[in-house]
């Protein structure tokens, strides 16, 4: 299974047609594959809080718009999170790719990731965790999910689940 | 002219367009002169309003006018090459350069100093900046919305603030609102 491609499928499934990111290695793969979709408009943004900003305008205006982001972006986006999208009430899938998890090659990374889900459990953010790649198949209902409650949801989708980084 | 005094003047190009406006007095006076659907007001969030608003002009077609501060350019000044490399000729990006954070009582922004924002656009890569005095703003933005072409507009004017009470409107009934105006 090319999970890059089925990503994009299920977003573009369910009407998503709005997708900001900031990148990350592991999430290279699912941008590409967004970026070449004609279903997707793609704004790449040049910081995630930003990006939220343009999902909230872009939903106004009727579309469905999802961010991908790291989680090391999640501390510049709780303001954002608590005032903008939670407080007007707008969905928002977020596909996170959470590194300092298990495969992880750079230390640093770990610091953010140990900080990640509480984060996310303190701002009552529906979070889900993509270990496995047959986790994926939860993407479909995740959406379906995010746009019934009109709340931000957290995918997260760690080294695991990308198929880690190969022989370090 | 202060930022309530151009608000005042504007008020009538404003009530038929899209606009998202900046958190704090700037919203606040808006609403106080002329509440209206079309009106998205931030109450949180300093330095979205250009980021709401363009999202907002690529999603569909009608124009649409972020009213902005230099501060809060200032805080999300990454918003200018987005905006400058996803052209939206729906859009027009408003910034009140008072050269200080007025909701806060006034504290001088680097705006104010060196620091020039119609620069900062241009070297972004904006293509439509335009500079104008507070006396000109009604003029300006009404050629920029009737170009059809993507503008940022800095408006220069005084630091100054009147007092107004704050906004108790519910966010999801300003939000509710402003979505059914944009889709009537
Ligand atoms: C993250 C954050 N920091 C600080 C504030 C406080 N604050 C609210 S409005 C504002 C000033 C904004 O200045 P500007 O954009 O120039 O608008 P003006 O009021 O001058 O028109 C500040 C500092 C805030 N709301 N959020
Ligand atoms: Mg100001």
């Amino acid at each position: 299974m090319n999970i890059d491609k089925k990503i994009t499928d299920d977003l573009v499934a369910n009407n998503v047609s709005f997708v900001t990111t900031v990148p990350c290695k592991q999430l290279a793969g699912v941008i590409e594959e967004i970026d070449a979709r004609e279903e997707i408009f793609h704004i790449p943004s040049n910081k995630e809080d930003e990006g939220m900003g343009l999902c909230a305008g872009a939903f106004m205006g009727g579309k469905r718009p999802a961010i991908i982001m790291q989680n090391t972006a999640i501390g510049v986006t709780i303001n954002t999170l608590a005032t903008l999208i939670q407080y007007y009430r707008m969905p928002l899938p977020m596909l996170i790719s959470y590194r300092g998890e298990l495969r992880e090659p750079v230390a640093c990374q770990v610091e953010m990731a140990v900080h990640t889900k509480a984060l996310l459990a303190q701002m009552n953010v529906p979070t889900y965790h993509f270990h496995h790649q047959s986790d994926v198949e939860e993407l479909d209902a995740i959406l379906k999910y995010t746009f019934m409650c009109n709340k931000p949801v957290a995918i997260l989708t760690d080294a695991n689940f990308w198929g880690g980084y190969g022989d370090q | 002219m202060i930022r309530s005094e151009i608000l005042k003047e504007i008020a009538p190009i404003l009530r038929d367009q899209l606009v998202v406006c900046n958190i704090g007095l700037p919203s606040q006076e808006l609403h106080m002169i002329d509440d209206q659907p079309t009106n998205f007001y931030m109450l949180g969030t300093m330095g979205l309003s250009s980021s709401i608003g363009l999202g907002l002009a690529l999603a569909q077609d009608k124009t649409v006018i972020s009213i902005d501060g230099d501060g809060s350019v200032l805080t999300n000044l990454g918003t200018l090459p987005t905006i400058a490399n996803n052209v939206a000729d729906n859009y027009v990006l408003l910034i009140i350069d008072n050269g200080s954070y007025g909701s806060t009582g006034d504290q001088p922004t680097y705006a104010g100093k060196k620091t020039k924002l119609e620069k900062v656009a241009e070297a972004c890569g904006c293509e439509n900046v335009v500079v104008c005095q507070d006396v000109d703003t009604g003029k300006v933005l009404q050629a920029a919305i009737d170009s059809k072409k993507m503008t940022v507009i800095v408006v220069k004017c005084d630091s100054g603030n009147i007092k107004l009470p704050v906004i108790t409107m519910d966010p999801v009934v300003i939000r509710d609102r402003f979505m059914k105006s944009v889709q009537a």
